[in-house]
């Protein structure tokens, strides 16, 4: 039956070809966009190098102070991290490092803005840097304050025209630093991992180490992903003990010790929905992506319709035969299915056409979105959904046509 | 055995009322050949829909091989069509996107019932109407007396105790006619089929065991 009604859906959709062709634009262009949207989502939620831990990385990035008449909200400085981040149970390891900024680099007399980062040797462990050339700075780097730099080989390209770099000086913000690694570029979308050029954070001053709010950021990484809400519930009691800055104005502070999504939701939220940020970005873009799909839906609801009318003495033959409601309906979605299934295949490569101009435009920093099996199977997932959505209520109605008018090729 | 008493068939629209069969009794017995004629707009394919189970009477009792269809959900009156029954159509019906060998399996797709059984079924009743060389043919390929043939094979593929035949002959030459005739003919012979046709041919109405006559709805003969 399955076998025979898939030939049938095939051979429906070769013949009415012009149908076809503008349900599967209508479709593919639907589909392309979700897709896009779905690869660069799992650009930045997905595990991959060099974010590969980042199921077990959770991320400190706002301070928030609250008083009677004023927030302040802010990164956190080095004296709030070594309070509440500094040995968590459960906690594997910690890194702490700067808020991206850019930094002027001299190229001779050429003047190029970067993208950078100050990281404590701990960074490099916390994630999983692939290094092209030599290798990060460690401890005793940081200690000593060298001026050595970490950079990615797009700079590379920029600076040396794509050779060896190592042991060559940079000259970051009017002073040189040595090369002491290259890694491969990483994509903006990467929010730990992201920079192009990396130096030491250097020891902390007196007035750094009581700072509440700063440039950095934390991660820790938890030993495991059960490790990570007894790691959130110590953070949380430790963060209501640090002095308040300004205690005069302020009598509140806040943060959040979370993990990638997490942070964006409570980001996106502006924190309004506090613990329920997530689950409310969560419907958030679920509401979206069912909105997106909605008129592109409707109009293929009424283009079924049409069709059905012209198979109506169809619907009569197989009604007289013996043709049960239940399998009428399943015909038909399964024929919707196969249709936004084809659509899915065609806006899977062109979501491939589109990331690709992304890449090559470049006005998005390392931008390089990659189409993988997961994002395939999302793809086809949403297809599939897409399909019933729009096949049911048209299968519906024609399951309900009245064999005798059907087999005059009547109305509904 | 298909008995009616007192049927009456009312198709109401918001003004209109019109009394499209009237009082009908009617018995047909297992294996009989039955013809229905009588002028157009009379009620023949309206009776004969409501023997197929298409349709349900307004008023009346509608029994098929002693059970009762009146008040049988839409579930199980398809279930009966799918087994006791056979449709043949003026105008053949045939799914154009279908080969004659996928028209000819569609009653069987409704049955547990394997592929292979049902495709050699299917060929079985292609070779009975004389179509065995053209099973990969679309229907658009064939003539209409050859339409006409699987519409036939369709019909008989079920192997149903009942075959309604309305006007099957009404849209071939008088060639192509006798050609279906002389298989209802032989389906009814060989087989027992019950066999209901509509027709406006008296040719074909006399080559039956009975002719059941309407007029305005009422049955007069």
């Amino acid at each position: 039956m399955l076998k025979n009604s898939l030939k049938l859906a095939l051979k429906v959709l070769a013949r009415r070809k012009v149908f076809t062709a503008i349900s599967l634009a209508g479709i593919a262009l639907t589909l392309a966009v979700l897709m896009v949207a779905t690869a660069i989502l799992d650009n930045v939620l997905a595990a991959r190098a060099p974010q590969s831990r980042l199921d077990r990385i959770l991320v400190v990035e706002t301070v928030r102070q609250h008083g009677p008449n004023s927030i302040w909200n802010a990164n956190p400085g080095r004296g709030f991290l070594e309070r509440t981040v500094r040995n968590l149970p459960g906690a594997e390891r910690v890194a702490l490092f700067t808020e991206l900024a850019t930094v002027v680099v001299y190229d001779g007399a050429r003047r190029i803005e970067l993208p950078y980062r100050r990281a404590d040797a701990e960074y490099w462990k916390v994630l999983d840097f692939h290094f092209l050339e030599g290798g990060p700075f460690n401890a005793s780097d940081e200690a000593s304050n060298r001026s050595v730099v970490v950079i990615t080989e797009d700079v590379r390209q920029k600076l040396f025209g794509g050779a060896a770099a190592l042991g060559k000086f940079v000259n970051v913000g009017g002073e040189p630093h040595r090369v002491v690694g290259v890694v491969p570029s990483v994509p903006f979308t990467q929010a730990v991992a992201y920079s192009t050029l990396w130096t030491p954070l250097g020891p902390p001053t007196d007035q750094e180490l009581k700072a509440v709010f700063g440039p950095l950021k934390g991660a820790v990484l938890a030993r495991s992903q059960r490790d990570i809400p007894r790691i959130q519930s110590e953070f949380g009691t430790r963060v209501a003990r640090v002095p308040l800055f300004q205690p005069q104005d302020y009598n509140e502070i806040h943060a959040g010790l979370d993990t990638t999504f997490d942070g964006i939701a409570r980001h996106l939220m502006g924190d309004q929905f506090g613990d329920r940020s997530p689950t409310a970005l969560r419907v958030a873009f679920l509401v979206l992506a069912l909105l997106f799909m909605t008129l592109p839906a409707l109009n293929l609801v009424t283009l079924n319709l049409s069709r059905i009318l012209e198979r109506a003495s169809e619907v009569g033959v197989r009604k007289a035969f013996g043709a049960p409601r239940r399998m009428l309906i399943g015909q038909f979605v399964l024929e919707n299915v196969v249709l936004t299934i084809l659509g899915g295949l065609a806006a899977f490569a062109l979501a491939f056409i589109l990331l690709r101009a992304f890449a090559s435009l470049e006005f998005l920093p390392g931008a390089h979105f990659d189409l993988n099996l997961r994002i395939f199977a999302w793809g086809m997932l949403i297809a599939a959904f897409f399909g019933i959505f729009s096949g049911l209520y048209p299968a519906w109605k024609m399951s309900r046509l009245d064999p005798v008018n059907a087999l005059r090729g009547g109305a509904m | 055995m298909i008995t009616l008493t007192n049927i009456d068939k009312v198709y109401r629209t918001e003004r209109v009322e019109t009394l499209a069969l009237q009082n009908i009794n009617l018995d047909i017995a297992d294996g009989e050949f039955v013809s229905v004629m009588g002028p157009s707009g009379c009620g023949k394919s309206t009776l004969l829909n409501l023997i197929g189970l298409l349709d349900r009477p307004t008023n009346g009792k509608l029994l098929l091989d002693g059970q009762h269809i009146n008040g049988a959900a839409d579930r199980s009156l398809a279930r009966m069509r799918n087994e006791k029954l056979g449709f043949v159509f003026q105008s053949f019906h045939l799914v154009p996107d279908l080969t004659v060998l996928d028209n000819v399996e569609i009653p069987l797709l409704y049955r547990k019932m394997g592929s292979a059984e049902r495709r050699t079924r299917s060929l079985a009743a292609l070779d009975r109407v004389g179509l065995s060389s053209r099973v990969h043919h679309f229907p658009t390929q064939l003539s209409g007396g050859q339409q006409q043939r699987v519409a036939v094979a369709r019909a008989i593929v079920g192997r149903p105790s009942i075959v309604l035949a309305d006007e099957p002959t009404g849209n071939l030459d008088s060639a192509m006619g006798d050609e279906i005739m002389g298989i209802l003919e032989e389906l009814n012979e060989k087989d027992g089929t019950t066999v209901v046709m509509v027709t406006h041919d008296d040719r074909f109405a006399q080559r039956t065991s009975r002719t059941i006559r309407l007029f305005d709805g009422r049955q007069v003969a």
